[in-house]
């Protein structure tokens, strides 16, 4: 979706403000708010792709206006409802409604093993690669209204297939409760002059990973 | 994005601020229904404030910088050549080195939301998942560089990382000169967070 986080060349943010040894957390809820997000993870009701997605629904002055942590919780209040893992009367009491109903699926003593595992996401693909590397393709022109990794800066610019990565989860399937759908990723870079036009800085390129139904050979 | 400040001062003891308030009663709903193990947050927490940060991505640099075999390594599998250093996990299972040179420098952003390589680098700074730097880094980088600082040559090729995908990538900075005698130990001290990110470069030899 064309979403307030597609933000590659967007202008009027500002400065970037680099903090000096800055805190990992900048208050105590933001710990919690992250905590709350991988152990809502766990209980594997939605994948990441979806949580992204859920991030990116935000509308755009409320995503715009939160830091992001506050962003991460937003969207896990959805999630949570979505999944009937809580019900909008418990969301909006801040009580729950029952009492115990399950038992933690992540018990701390299980983090550790849980974090260094993490959730790897490369999967076989039957078929052969589309494109070599070396290749022109073109980022298709397209605008879909559901969750895609392709940002709308490179979208009709052609650029260089760098890289074949192997398969991976697709993101727009997989956010949609429409399985894994794997496909070749491949890592393609663009010039900025052809992103950017001739005013560009010509030492400059910018590459994506990119799922090979976001291409078409140029 | 908003700035966060303690409204501590501004309430009587028993109100919150509303984030603050807001999280407080998810996680009551969560634990009360038995879905969430507060000591769990407590873990996570704990693990990357403490366990999992920037000084785990030193180490990788150091040793590529000491070693030609772990530095090839590290250029054709750098998961393997990163889990062989113990670091291994969420939001690095799919790693990727890029190494800098004379002739090219190496940035990373995510525009789209804030991929960042945990395992090596911990969580990200608010900074990098702030639109100013989500937004510029692919068109201005070196208009962003110069807010952290540092001014490359105008020859220098600028190569920017856009993680789109799960691929997550770890920036190998240049050995700065004059450290033919350092320890490994002395020249991970010179590797910061944002040499590793492409926002900085490796400190100076002391």
């Amino acid at each position: 979706m064309n979403g307030p986080h597609d933000l590659g060349g967007q202008m009027g943010f500002g400065a970037v403000a680099p903090e000096p040894d800055e805190p990992y957390f900048h208050a105590d809820w933001e710990k919690r708010a992250l905590g709350l997000t991988l152990c809502s993870g766990a209980l594997h009701k939605w994948n990441i792709d979806e949580s992204r997605h859920a991030r990116e629904s935000l509308p755009p002055a409320t995503y715009y206006a939160a830091s992001y942590y506050e962003i991460w919780i937003r969207a896990l209040e959805t999630l949570l409802v979505r999944h009937n893992v809580i019900t909008p009367d418990e969301l909006a009491s801040g009580r729950a409604d029952e009492g115990p109903v399950a038992t933690p699926p992540l018990k701390a003593d299980r983090v550790p093993a849980m974090l260094a595992r993490g959730g790897p996401c490369d999967r076989p693909v039957a078929t052969a690669p589309r494109f070599a590397v070396g290749q022109r393709v073109r980022a298709r022109n397209i605008h879909p209204e559901h969750h895609t990794r392709l940002p709308r800066y490179v979208r009709n610019h052609v650029g260089v297939i760098e890289s074949a990565r192997g398969g991976f989860v697709f993101p727009d399937a997989n956010a949609h409760g429409q399985g894994e759908a794997p496909q070749h990723l491949y890592t393609v870079v663009f010039s900025a002059r052809d992103l950017w036009g001739d005013d560009a800085d010509p030492t400059l390129s910018v590459s994506i990973d990119a799922w090979e139904s976001y291409l078409e050979p140029a | 994005m908003a700035h966060y400040h303690s409204h501590d001062d501004d309430h009587p003891d028993n109100e919150f601020d509303p984030m603050t308030a807001r999280v407080k009663a998810l996680e009551t709903i969560l634990v009360s229904k038995g879905l969430v193990d507060p000591a769990a947050i407590d873990a996570i927490v704990d693990t990357y404030e403490t366990k999992v940060g920037p000084r785990n991505g030193a180490r990788v640099v150091a040793k590529a910088w000491t070693d030609p075999a772990y530095a090839d390594w590290l250029k054709r599998d750098a998961t393997a050549a990163i889990a062989s250093l113990g670091y291994t996990g969420r939001q690095g299972e799919h790693m990727h080195a890029v190494f800098n040179t004379p002739e090219t420098h190496n940035l990373v952003v995510c525009t789209l939301c804030s991929c960042y390589p945990w395992s090596v680098l911990g969580l990200p700074p608010v900074w990098y998942k702030s639109p100013p730097y989500r937004s510029r880094a692919v068109i201005d980088p070196r208009g962003v560089l110069a807010e952290f600082g540092v001014q490359l040559p105008s020859t220098t090729n600028i190569r920017v990382w856009d993680s789109t995908a799960e691929l997550r990538y770890l920036v190998i900075p240049q050995r700065p000169a004059g450290t033919e005698a350092l320890t490994e130990d002395q020249l991970a001290a010179l590797v910061t967070r944002d040499a590793m990110i492409g926002t900085g470069l490796a400190r100076v030899a002391p």
